[in-house]
């Protein structure tokens, strides 16, 4: 963010400053990092539903009949399986096998693409991608949509609620378009950054407000609170989820980050492929690891790892977690120390606190 | 809001003078702002603390904050309770949830601090 550089404001930010949020920057955003309190919000979408604005989000579409080729060089996961109204999780990589950003893409029509993006990353996303794409059409679409995310096993029957929208049948990363909510046009997808049950909801940019408030009215029976950023992280981190620009950035490898299962070698030639190709046959020297531990010290971003006495990686997210009442985090360490059980000491206000690696996630939501 | 009865720092710190020992807390401007503090982390009874050094720290789970020491000193007395139950910091950050009591080593140091009218300026411009 370049000093005095303007900030740029959600189409919510009137009704979060309504509602008692507490706005700061973030990737070049003013966003509430959260309202009533972060525990609070934490614990409403694991036990009912939170509402999150995620406008700051970038909204990319690759189009025309060069879509598909275009999309499967940008990214290591395989979109060719996908029926249009399905999306997935995918790495987008340089030819070093680094990731440049992490997204989700949907098959929005026959020769259609639209990939959700991260706000920091948003601008060079966008160069790579029109860089590498063509002869495919590239358009941002980011400052025309806003996007909500409705998030806990509550989620269904609030926008059911709001919508009149039978949503039973759309399955994870399944999307459908043209949903009415408050008379608002939205495109609803079955994803999110929590581990729980959820939506994220498009619509545009100027309509956000309605749809914002439809579904704090329609939440309002089963609990609905809005959510900030500040739960958003401990969300997604006790759900194992990367945060782009601290778990993994052009450092770092999907196959160092437990992101294995998105590189695709079986299909067609993409950016990375060769590098990536390689580790998988040399073996990664570090991994990506969850970890918990002991006492209430909490093991942030920046954190020295030590293994065995010898400095071992860095903790890239850390945080006391709600759900399980301890603090956990996630770092690469040497494959040697990467094992479950694995014991390891994370370097807190110059004091060693133990921890051991654990699997990822740390929480699970029960079906 | 803030008490007339003693002292603060622009660190957020109160200190308040009894008996010629100073009881040290953080202010409600503080907890409000850390919200959801889970770990405090402070000294044992005997320590040697120096004006305006990190002598603990207060983990909410947003972020870590260094607690700086309003004077110089020996820590006497460590308020056990607040380690056992840090949301009590959310509840009564200027009565029940202080942290430790000090002898003061440089008493000429209280002169330095913010009186309440002081404080609730730069609490104010901070808000702004």
């Amino acid at each position: 963010m370049t000093r005095g550089a303007a900030l740029r404001r959600s189409p919510l930010y009137e009704a979060h400053r309504a509602a008692g949020g507490r706005m700061v920057p973030f990737a070049g955003w003013e966003m509430p990092v959260q309202y009533a309190g972060l525990v609070e919000e934490h614990v409403a979408v694991r036990t009912r539903v939170g509402l999150f604005d995620v406008s700051h989000m970038g909204e990319i579409l690759i189009e025309g009949p060069h879509a598909l080729v275009a999309v499967q060089r940008l990214i290591t996961n395989d979109v060719r399986p996908l029926a249009v109204g399905q999306g997935l999780y995918t790495p987008m990589c340089n030819p070093g096998g680094g990731v440049i950003d992490d997204l989700i893409v949907f098959r929005t029509a026959d020769q259609e693409y639209l990939l959700i993006v991260n706000a920091g990353t948003r601008g060079q996303d966008l160069a790579w991608i029109q860089e590498h794409a063509a002869p495919a059409v590239v358009r941002d679409l980011s400052d025309e949509v806003a996007l909500l995310a409705l998030q806990g096993p509550r989620a269904e029957s609030v926008l059911t609620a709001a919508s009149g929208a039978r949503l039973g049948a759309l399955q994870p990363f399944h999307r459908l378009e043209g949903i009415a909510v408050q008379g608002v046009s939205v495109a609803v997808a079955r994803t999110g950054y929590t581990g729980e049950d959820g939506f994220e909801i498009a619509s545009a940019r100027d309509a956000a407000p309605r749809v914002w408030e439809a579904l704090i009215e329609a939440g309002r029976p089963h609990g609905l609170v809005p959510v900030g950023l500040g739960a958003r992280d401990t969300l997604r981190l006790e759900a194992g989820l990367m945060l782009y620009g601290q778990d993994i950035d052009e450092t770092t490898s999907p196959l160092e980050a437990p992101l294995a299962w998105t590189v695709k070698f079986d299909k067609e030639e993409f950016i990375g492929r060769p590098a990536l190709e390689r580790q998988r046959k040399e073996g990664v020297a570090r991994r990506l690891v969850g970890f918990e531990a002991d006492g209430r010290a909490i093991p942030r971003h920046g954190c020295e790892i030590r293994a065995a006495g010898e400095r071992a990686g860095t903790v890239t997210s850390g945080t006391f977690s709600p759900s399980l009442r301890r603090p956990i985090g996630m770092g690469y360490v040497p494959r040697a120390a990467s094992a479950r059980g694995s014991g390891l000491e994370i370097e807190v206000r110059g004091s060693p606190v133990p921890a051991r690696v654990v699997r990822l996630p740390f929480y699970r939501r029960t079906p | 809001m803030f008490p007339t009865d003693r002292r603060y720092t622009r660190d957020h710190e109160w200190a308040q003078k009894e008996n010629g020992r100073v009881r040290i807390g953080i202010t409600a401007f503080a907890a409000e702002r850390l919200s959801d503090i889970v770990f405090v982390e402070l000294p044992k009874v005997g320590a040697e603390v120096r004006a305006g050094a990190a002598f603990g720290a207060i983990e909410s789970v947003k972020a870590a904050s260094d607690l700086y020491a309003p004077v110089s000193g020996r820590v006497v007395e460590v308020n056990q309770a607040v380690i056992d139950g840090p949301e009590a910091l959310n509840q009564d950050p200027h009565g029940s949830a202080w942290m430790v009591v000090m002898e003061m080593s440089a008493p000429e140091e209280w002169d330095q601090l913010l009186d309440s009218e002081a404080y609730a300026a730069l609490v104010g411009a901070e808000q702004t």
